[in-house]
C-alpha cells in the first residue's frame, strides 16, 4: 500500500520552453509544405492504385507530424497519445471490416432486372463482380417492364 | 459471525452535519444551476426513471395488444397495426436512448464516482451539467416527436424504411443526436476524473470495480457514440437530400446503414451491461462482508470487454446481405467476448464461496442478477451461432435474450444499486419487508414474461409483429399476465423508496460496513462530499477489522 | 466486529501553496498542474470523438467509392487542384501561425500572442474565401449532392427522377443506356465532408476571436494559457482533417 502522497510539486514552466520552440516548428512546417509538394506532384504520375496508396501515405506522416510536435504529443504525458491513437484505431478497425464485407459480397442479379447494353469502362476501373446500373426514374413511373 | 448489520458509524464521533448537499442551498435555481455531482445526480435519476415509465407504459400496451389474436380489450381494439408499430418503436427508443443507456452512469455514477474516488467532483462540473441539459434536450425533443405521430421504424431506424417513411423521423433522429452527446460528454468526464482525481493513495488497482466498470463504460461512449452521431446526420440528409448512401432505389447501400448503426449500438449494448456489473461488483463483496475474488481479473475483464466489443457488431447482421466471410469472422469473434462476461460471473461466486452473506435487498438484486444475467448471455451464444441464429433471428428469442440481458442485468443491478446507496443519497432508510416484496415480484414477474418468450420464439413467433397464429395465444397471454405482475413489483418499488423519503434523515453513515469510501463521509453527504481530502490506506474491500492504535 | 473510520485522515499540506492566489483555480483540483493535466486529457478526449464522427465520412466515402470506381474517379476531374493545393498551404501556415500564438501565451508576450492569433484566423478566411470560390462553381456546373444533381456532361449518364409528363418520353428500351446515381453520390459526399470541415472551420474562428480578446485583456501567462493551448489542439484536428481530405478529394485521378 502506498504512502499518502506528497502534495505534487509546482510544474516548472521553465522546463516546458525546452520542448517545442521556434526552430522546431519551424522545420515542422517547411517538412509540411515540401511533403504536400511531393504528393501533388506524385499524383501527376499513374501508378494505378498505387496513387491512392502513396497519397494516404504521405498524407499519414504529414498527420504524424502535426500531431508530434504541433500538437506537441512528443513531449507530453502518454495519456494523451493512448488516447489519439485509441481514436484512429478504432476508426481502423471500422473501416477495415466494412471495407472486408464489402469486398467479399457477391453483387447478384436479382433475376427480374435486365442487364442493360455495356457501357464500355475506362481501364484499371472495371470493379469486382458485376454491377448493375439500375434506373429508378423507370421504376418511379410505375413498374418496370419484364 | 452474527447476522447483524453493522452499528450505525460516524467520522470520529461528530454528529450528523446539518447542512448536507440537499439542504445547504434551497430554491429552483440552486438545482437548475448546479454544478454540484450529487445533485446533477439526482436531477438524473429522476430524469431517467420518469423515461423508465413512460417506457414501460409503452410496453404494457404492446403486451396487452398481444394478449389475444384479435387485439381487443373489453371488446374494442386496443391498437391498429399502425399504431402498434409506433408504440413498439417508442419502447425501444425510449428505453435504450432515455433511459438504459444514461441511467447507470449518469444517476449512480455521478452520485458515486466522486465519492468512491475520494474528490471534491468529477473533472469538468459545467460540463457535468450541459450534459444533464442535454439529455433534457434530447427528452424534450423525443417527446415532441411522439406528440406529432411518432415512427414506426423499430427503435434500429433501418433503412430503406426510415429514409422514406413518413412521420417524425427527422426530428426523432436528431433528438437521438443530442442525447448521443449528453452520453458522450458523461464519458469524457469520468474519464478525465479517474486519471486525474484519485485520492492520494489510490493508485489503478486500488479502486474500487465500480470505478472500472464505469471507466470502461466511459471509453465506449466517448469513442462508440460519435459514429451513432454521424450516422443519424446521413440518416437525415439521405431523408431530406436523397444524397444515395443507404437507400437502394438511388444506389446507395441498405446494408452499409446497418454497419453504421451496429458499429455503435453493439458497443452500446455494453455502456448498458458495464455499469450493471460494476454495482454488482459492489454488492457482491460487501453484502459476503468478504473481500472480492480476482480483483484484477475483474478489472481486467471490464477493459477487455469494452475493446472487444467493438469488433462483433456484425453478429446483428447475419441475414441482413452482410457477405459469409465477415459473417464468419463476426461469429468467431461473438464468442470471444462471452469470456470476460464468465470471468466476472465466476469471480462473483467465488466471492459469494465461504463468505457471510447478508441477505438485505440489495444482495436479492444481486443474486437476481447472477441467474437472469448468466440466463441472458448464455441466450446469446445461441444468436452468435450461425446454424443456430438462422432459425432464431428476427424472432421472440432474440427479444428474450436481450430482455435478459438488459432488464435482468442492468436493470436489476440498478435497483440493487438504488437500494444500496438510497441511505447515502437520501439520508433515510427503505422498508426492508416490503424490499424483499418488491425483489420477489421482480423475478416472478420478469420471468413470467420473458422466458416464455424463448420458447415463443424457437417456435417460430417473429418480433415485432402485431398478428400472429393463434397457437401462440397461450404463451402470449401468460407473457402479458407476467408483465403486470412485473409492473406491480415495480410500483410497490416505487411506492416504498417514495414514502421513506417522508421518514426523518437518520440513515447511518455506512449501513452496509462497506470499505469503500463513499461510506466515509455522511449520509447524506455535505456539498463538498468530505470534510477532509481522505487519503486511501487499506486495500479495497478488506473488511478485516481496523486496529486502533491507543 | 470491524469499524471503518479510522483510515480517513487529514490531508491538507500543500493545498494552500499550491493555488494560492489564481483566480482560474478551479476548487476540485489540488494544484494547477492537476487542472492543467486533466484539461488536456479533456480536450484529447473530445478531438478523438472528432475523429469518429468525421471518420465515419471517411468510411462512407471509402463505401461508396468501392461501389462506384468508375464515377468517382470520374467526377473527381471536377476538383480544382490548385485551389485545393493552396487551402493545404493556407491550414498548414495556420497551423503554425497557431502553435507560435501557444508559445507566445506561455511566455507571457502579449503582442505576438495577438499577432499569431490574428494570423491564424486571417488564414481561416483565405481558406474560407477559397472554398466559396470553389462551391459557387459547383453550384453554376449543377455539381450538387443527391438528387440536386444537374450536371449533363458525364460519360454515363446521372439517374434523374423524371418530371411527371415526360413520363412516357424517359421510359428507356430495352437496349438503353443505364444511369447512374455514383456522380451525385460523390458530390453529396464531397459537400458533407468539406462543408462539415467548413462548419468546423467557422466554429474555429469564433473560438479563435474569443481567444484573441481574452489574449489582448492580458489574461494568459506561464502559470494560466490552457485555453489557448485547448484551442490551439482543436486548431491542429481541423487541419489534420483537411490533410486527409485533401488527397481523397483531389489527389485522386
Amino acid at each position: 500500500m502506498s504512502h499518502p502522497a506528497e502534495p505534487t510539486a509546482i510544474h516548472d514552466a521553465a522546463h516546458e520552453h525546452e520542448h517545442g520552440g521556434t526552430g522546431v516548428y519551424a522545420k515542422t512546417l517547411i517538412a509540411l509544405l515540401i511533403l504536400t509538394a511531393i504528393t501533388v506532384a506524385a499524383a501527376s504520375f499513374d501508378f494505378g492504385q498505387g496513387n491512392v496508396v502513396i497519397a494516404l501515405f504521405i498524407a499519414t506522416i504529414k498527420a504524424s507530424l502535426v500531431v508530434l510536435f504541433f500538437m506537441h504529443l512528443r513531449w507530453d504525458k502518454p495519456v494523451n497519445a493512448i488516447i489519439a491513437m485509441a481514436g484512429f484505431l478504432f476508426l481502423g478497425i471500422f473501416i477495415l471490416f466494412c471495407l472486408l464485407d464489402f469486398d467479399a459480397r457477391n453483387n447478384y442479379l436479382p433475376s427480374n432486372l435486365h442487364a442493360v447494353a455495356d457501357v464500355p469502362l475506362a481501364p484499371g476501373t472495371a470493379p469486382a463482380g458485376e454491377v448493375l446500373h439500375t434506373n429508378p426514374a423507370a421504376a418511379a413511373e410505375g413498374g418496370e417492364k419484364k | 459471525m452474527d447476522h447483524a448489520i453493522a452499528p450505525a458509524t460516524r467520522i470520529g464521533d461528530q454528529p450528523r452535519p446539518k447542512k448536507n448537499y440537499l439542504n445547504e442551498t434551497k430554491g429552483f435555481w440552486s438545482w437548475a444551476g448546479t454544478v454540484d455531482h450529487k445533485r446533477i445526480g439526482i436531477m438524473y435519476l429522476v430524469g431517467v426513471l420518469v423515461a423508465f415509465l413512460m417506457g414501460g407504459i409503452f410496453a404494457l400496451l404492446v403486451r396487452l395488444t398481444l394478449l389475444t389474436p384479435s387485439h381487443k380489450l373489453f371488446g374494442k381494439v386496443l391498437l391498429t397495426a399502425e399504431q402498434y408499430n409506433r408504440v413498439f418503436t417508442l419502447h425501444g427508443a425510449i428505453m435504450v436512448f432515455l433511459f438504459i443507456i444514461p441511467a447507470i452512469p449518469a444517476s449512480l455514477g455521478n452520485f458515486v464516482l466522486p465519492l468512491m474516488l475520494g474528490a471534491k467532483d468529477v473533472a469538468f462540473p459545467r460540463l457535468n451539467l450541459f450534459s444533464f441539459y442535454l439529455w433534457l434536450t434530447g427528452a424534450l425533443m423525443a417527446i415532441t416527436a411522439m406528440v406529432f405521430g411518432a415512427v414506426d421504424t423499430g427503435w434500429t431506424f433501418y433503412t430503406p424504411y426510415s429514409t422514406t417513411t413518413d412521420g417524425p423521423v427527422t426530428l426523432m433522429t436528431l433528438a437521438v443526436f443530442v442525447l448521443g452527446f449528453s452520453s458522450i460528454f458523461t464519458g469524457l468526464n469520468f474519464i478525465a476524473t479517474v486519471h486525474k482525481l484519485r485520492a492520494p493513495g489510490m493508485g489503478w488497482f486500488d479502486m474500487p470495480l465500480f470505478i472500472w466498470g464505469i471507466y470502461s463504460t466511459a471509453i465506449i461512449q466517448v469513442l462508440a457514440t460519435p459514429v451513432l452521431g454521424i450516422t443519424l446526420v446521413l440518416l437525415v440528409l439521405e431523408r431530406s437530400f436523397g444524397i444515395g448512401i443507404f437507400d437502394p432505389r438511388i444506389g446507395g447501400d441498405p446494408v452499409l446503414f446497418q454497419h453504421f448503426f451496429w458499429f455503435y449500438s453493439h458497443p452500446a449494448v455494453y455502456i448498458m451491461i458495464l455499469p450493471g456489473m460494476a454495482i454488482i461488483s459492489e454488492l457482491i463483496p460487501t453484502f459476503s462482508q468478504k473481500t472480492i475474488f480476482g480483483y484484477r481479473a475483474i478489472a481486467y475483464s471490464s477493459v477487455s470487454l469494452a475493446l472487444v466489443s467493438f469488433i462483433v457488431w456484425g453478429h446483428h447482421m447475419f441475414v441482413a446481405g452482410q457477405s459469409q466471410l465477415a459473417t464468419v469472422v463476426f461469429s468467431a469473434l461473438t464468442f470471444l467476448v462471452a469470456i470476460p462476461s464468465g470471468v466476472k460471473l465466476y469471480n462473483w461466486l467465488g466471492t459469494m464461496y465461504q463468505g457471510n452473506i447478508k441477505l438485505d435487498t440489495p444482495m436479492l438484486y444481486a443474486i437476481s442478477f447472477l441467474v437472469l444475467f448468466a440466463i441472458g448471455g448464455l441466450t446469446g451464444i445461441f444468436l452468435g451461432t450461425l446454424a443456430t441464429d438462422v432459425h432464431l433471428t428476427d424472432t421472440y428469442f432474440v427479444v428474450a435474450h436481450f430482455h435478459f440481458v438488459m432488464v435482468g442485468g442492468t436493470v436489476t443491478a440498478f435497483i440493487g444499486g438504488l437500494h444500496y446507496w438510497w441511505p447515502k443519497m437520501t439520508g433515510r432508510m427503505y422498508s426492508e419487508a416490503w424490499g424483499r416484496v418488491g425483489c420477489a415480484l421482480w423475478n416472478i414477474g420478469f420471468n413470467m414474461t420473458f422466458l416464455t418468450q424463448f420458447f415463443l420464439g424457437s417456435k417460430g413467433m417473429p418480433r415485432r409483429y402485431y398478428n400472429y397464429l393463434d397457437q401462440f395465444q397461450p404463451l402470449h397471454a401468460f407473457s402479458t399476465v407476467g408483465s403486470w405482475i412485473l409492473g406491480l413489483g415495480l410500483f410497490i418499488t416505487a411506492a416504498y423508496l417514495l414514502a421513506s423519503l417522508r421518514k426523518p434523515m437518520d440513515a447511518p453513515d455506512n449501513p452496509w460496513n462497506g470499505t469503500t469510501l463513499e461510506w466515509k463521509t455522511s449520509s447524506p453527504p455535505i456539498t463538498h462530499n468530505f470534510e477532509e481530502q481522505p487519503v486511501l490506506e487499506r486495500e479495497p474491500y478488506d473488511y478485516r477489522p481496523v486496529l486502533v492504535a491507543k | 466486529m470491524s469499524t471503518t473510520s479510522v483510515d480517513l485522515h487529514t490531508h491538507s499540506g500543500g493545498h494552500a501553496a499550491a493555488h494560492a492566489d489564481d483566480p482560474h483555480h478551479q476548487h476540485h483540483f489540488t494544484t494547477m498542474e492537476q487542472q492543467f493535466d486533466t484539461s488536456k486529457i479533456g480536450m484529447w478526449l473530445f478531438l478523438a470523438t472528432e475523429v469518429l464522427l468525421f471518420g465515419g465520412l471517411f468510411v462512407g466515402f471509402g463505401m461508396m467509392q468501392a461501389r462506384y470506381p468508375r464515377e468517382f474517379v470520374e467526377a473527381h476531374t471536377h476538383l480544382v487542384r490548385w485551389q485545393g493545393a493552396l487551402n493545404t498551404v493556407v491550414l498548414l501556415i495556420s497551423s503554425f501561425t497557431m502553435v507560435l500564438a501557444v508559445q507566445a501565451a506561455k511566455k507571457g508576450d502579449k503582442a505576438k500572442q495577438v499577432l499569431f492569433l490574428a494570423l491564424t484566423i486571417l488564414c481561416a478566411c483565405i481558406f474560407l474565401v477559397v472554398k466559396y470560390f470553389e462551391y459557387s462553381h459547383k453550384y453554376e456546373e449543377g455539381w450538387l449532392p443527391g438528387r440536386f444533381y444537374s450536371y449533363k456532361g458525364d460519360s454515363i449518364p446521372a439517374c434523374h427522377a423524371a418530371p411527371p409528363g415526360e413520363a412516357a418520353a424517359a421510359a428507356p428500351a430495352a437496349n438503353a443506356v443505364p444511369c447512374t446515381n455514383g456522380y451525385a453520390t460523390f458530390f453529396s459526399f464531397y459537400f458533407m465532408m468539406t462543408g462539415l470541415h467548413g462548419f468546423h472551420i467557422l466554429a474555429g474562428i469564433g473560438v479563435l476571436s474569443w481567444i484573441l480578446i481574452r489574449a489582448k485583456r492580458g489574461e494568459f501567462s506561464a502559470s494560466y494559457y490552457t485555453p489557448v493551448d485547448l484551442v490551439g489542439l482543436y486548431w491542429h484536428l481541423v487541419d489534420l482533417i483537411w490533410i486527409y481530405l485533401f488527397p481523397l478529394y483531389y489527389l485522386i485521378q
